[in-house]
């Protein structure tokens, strides 16, 4: 077989340098200055610093707060992906056998989709406002006092439901275009197999939904862990207080608010580790288990 | 048409010529909503009043917000010429040598007369250095007080307290009794704890609550504030208490709604209060002190912001800097801000104008953060000097957050705060080595 290929080296170089400037200064440039100034306690100003070596990783996992912060978000993470799952997937299996006005359903069901996460998080904080938030008062009805940013499940609760709204459209749109990619043969031949419509969804669709699943699996991983910044930042309203908080929202708290450059690049450090190591069981475990048809 | 086109033509070009005559100059700054409309004023009157400078403001966002990004400039050489700087970050501002001129030496070297005894005194010392030089210049300055509801206080048949010994036993428990939450406040750790200790004149921090240097360690783990924290937990169960969470305008709204019959906030919130239709009369009065603690209360000091003179500009930016300071201290500057925003003016100067001009005798609450800011001085009274210091209210809000949702004790919170603080502190230095 004839490959087809450049006689030069000079050509496919200038065609991937744009690609690989704007790669290097925006992406291996900041990461190396982070890694550097986690070694160092600076002024913000830039006047005088000090080489700390390893004290800001040090301080980080000797905190108790720390401790508790990433703690907070792996269970945060794992709600919101599981929900967001969970809800699109029976949404999406329901559109799915939708004959009738199934594109107007579609259409609302996706709708959310525009909405940006600082948006989101208003409108959880005007659903469950102290005073006369429509949520609040459902809970008063049901004799639980309802305070968002005094009550630390409240809170949590508010960011979770606002978070999982607003990832539900997107997992709906890929697992219902993953459903009507399974061949109506397959289905047909289920149907003669099985006549339990949830034996025919567990072992047939299901399976053949995995490639979808976990791709969606890992987009909504990394949405709960940095997308949702903008949803904790306006539900707490910019006061961390005694509100529960995510590490990026962390990294935020100690970096903009509190001019901590080096422990706030430390912790940049470790969330890098984490995407790296998400990024290695992505192609590494999974991806080989998963048939792509 | 076309003569209406050549006409605005001809305007932008006089424009242009008169603008390059002038010299530019940015304040960047945090004031929001009718505060921002107020600095705009200040600015238009200030560039109406002379023709050889022209001042921009330029809104940055909150008081966080505006501070990292006059940071980020300042390390990319495109600072402004000033920079409105919150009292929690003042450490950092000043801490930068050369980052700022002093306010002091830019005011001298530019003719302009300057005597720190011309300022109320608890405005004096708050953004100066340890030999009493004042680095910045104390802009939106505010105090905590307590202000209060006529109606509900005269429905209960009691007056403001003068003590918490005094509201505990009688003015909380005939609120309650009259269906009113007696008690909220807006902010704890400004108000119940940097004012705490100078209300009681009780040391905050060592190395003269930080202003002596960097190995500074906070003091706040003591018996007076413990107590205190403890009695809110007590006044919470017994319903003369309630906490809304650590936003400002959360513990403010059930006061403005008239549940709340006393509310501890800011004095600049004086401006806010005035223009909105309560339906009942507010007054203010002095912040409450523990009788147990002292019997001499002291004055409070100021919060609020000051605005710094950055560093790196030309001498003809530097003299147009320190005239728009010059103005803006002036006696009727300082009391058109005063009226129009309910921050404390900051000269004597400017207070005896007010007060001549029977503004006082009118709103008597306006006086109050002044009175309170000229109360007896003590040594621990000035202020204080912390590093990292919005990490360290960050805690604070933190912990006393957890106290007052029964997550853990009064005791464990303060050794906690300590710890952290203490540690937030020693790291601190470290940026400055």
């Amino acid at each position: 077989m004839k490959r087809a290929g450049f006689t030069t080296v000079s050509l496919p170089v200038l065609l991937l340098l744009p690609q690989l400037v704007i790669i290097a200064v925006f992406f291996y440039w900041p990461t190396v200055v982070a890694l550097q100034s986690s070694f160092y306690l600076q002024d913000p100003f830039g006047f005088g610093s000090t080489f700390v070596g390893l004290q800001n990783y040090i301080d980080l996992f000797g905190s108790r707060e720390y401790r508790r912060i990433a703690s907070f978000t792996v269970v945060f993470s794992l709600l919101v992906t599981f929900f967001s799952l969970a809800i699109a997937l029976v949404l999406a299996v329901k559109a799915d056998k939708v004959l009738r006005g199934a594109r107007t359903y579609r259409t609302l069901l996706m709708w959310v989709y525009a909405v940006a996460p600082p948006v989101a998080g208003f409108i959880a904080v005007i659903m469950f406002n102290q005073s006369w938030g429509p949520l609040t008062e459902f809970f008063g009805f049901f004799g639980h006092d309802y305070m968002v940013g005094v009550n630390f499940n409240d809170t949590a609760f508010s960011m979770i439901l606002a978070s999982v709204w607003k990832q539900v459209p997107v997992n709906f749109i890929f697992f219902l275009s993953g459903l009507q990619s399974i061949p109506r043969s397959v289905r047909e031949a289920a149907l003669i197999d099985n006549r339990s419509a949830s034996g025919r969804f567990w072992d047939v669709t299901f399976p053949l939904l995995a490639p979808t699943g976990f791709f969606l699996l890992i987009i909504n991983i990394t949405y709960s862990l940095f997308d949702t910044f903008g949803i904790v930042d306006i539900v707490v309203k910019g006061e961390p207080g005694n509100n529960p908080m995510t590490l990026v929202y962390k990294v935020y708290v100690d970096g903009f608010r509190g001019n901590d450059l080096g422990g706030s690049s430390a912790q940049s450090v470790i969330l890098m580790v984490l995407v790296l190591a998400l990024t290695i069981f992505q192609f590494r475990l999974i991806d080989r288990r998963i048939h792509y048809t | 048409m076309s003569r209406i086109t050549l006409t605005s033509a001809v305007m932008s070009l006089a424009l242009t010529t008169a603008a390059s005559a002038q010299t530019e100059i940015e304040l960047w700054h945090a004031m929001g909503g009718a505060l921002g409309e107020s600095v705009n004023q200040i600015a238009e009157n200030f560039n109406a009043s002379q023709d050889d400078v022209r001042l921009t403001p330029v809104f940055k966002g909150t008081y966080e917000e505006t501070l990292t990004a006059g940071i980020a400039a300042f390390r990319a050489g495109e600072q402004p010429h000033i920079m409105q700087v919150f009292d929690a970050g003042a450490a950092t501002v000043i801490g930068a040598k050369g980052a700022t001129i002093p306010v002091q030496d830019l005011l001298s070297d530019n003719g302009v007369d300057f005597d720190i005894e011309d300022y109320i005194s608890g405005v004096r010392y708050f953004f100066a250095d340890s030999d009493g030089k004042m680095i910045g210049m104390p802009f939106n300055s505010s105090s905590p007080i307590m202000y209060y509801n006529v109606d509900a206080l005269e429905a209960a048949g009691v007056t403001p307290p003068a003590t918490w010994e005094e509201f505990q036993e009688t003015t909380a428990p005939a609120l309650a009794a009259a269906g009113y939450i007696p008690l909220a406040q807006s902010h704890l750790p400004w108000i119940f704890t940097e004012n705490f200790h100078s209300r009681h004149n009780l040391p905050f921090a060592t190395n003269d609550n930080g202003y002596g240097g960097l190995d500074t360690q906070i003091l706040v783990n003591n018996d007076a504030i413990k107590a205190h924290f403890t009695a809110l937990t007590e006044w919470q169960d017994a319903g003369y208490f309630e906490w809304y969470g650590t936003g400002w305008g959360d513990n403010q709204t059930p006061f403005e709604e008239g549940k709340v019959a006393i509310w501890l906030g800011s004095s600049g919130s004086f401006g806010g209060l005035a223009q909105k239709d309560l339906g009942f009369d507010f007054s203010a009065t002095y912040l409450p002190y523990w009788e147990a603690v002292t019997s001499e209360p002291k004055q409070t000091f100021i919060g609020g912001a000051a605005l710094f003179a950055m560093s790196g500009k030309s001498d003809a930016e530097n003299a147009a800097t320190a005239r728009f300071f010059e103005y803006l201290t002036a006696p009727e500057t300082q009391v058109l801000w005063h009226k129009e925003t309910g921050y404390v003016p900051i000269t004597e100067a400017a207070y005896e104008m007010a007060a001549a001009e029977g503004y006082y005798a009118e709103q008597p609450a306006a006086e109050i953060g002044i009175k309170q800011l000229s109360l007896a001085a003590g040594e621990n009274t000035r202020g204080y000097r912390m590093g990292f210091y919005v990490q360290i209210r960050d805690v604070m809000n933190r912990e006393y957050g957890r106290i007052l949702t029964g997550e853990t004790s009064v005791e464990d919170a303060f050794a906690t705060i300590e710890e952290e603080a203490n540690q937030l502190l020693s790291r601190f230095a470290q940026t400055q080595g």
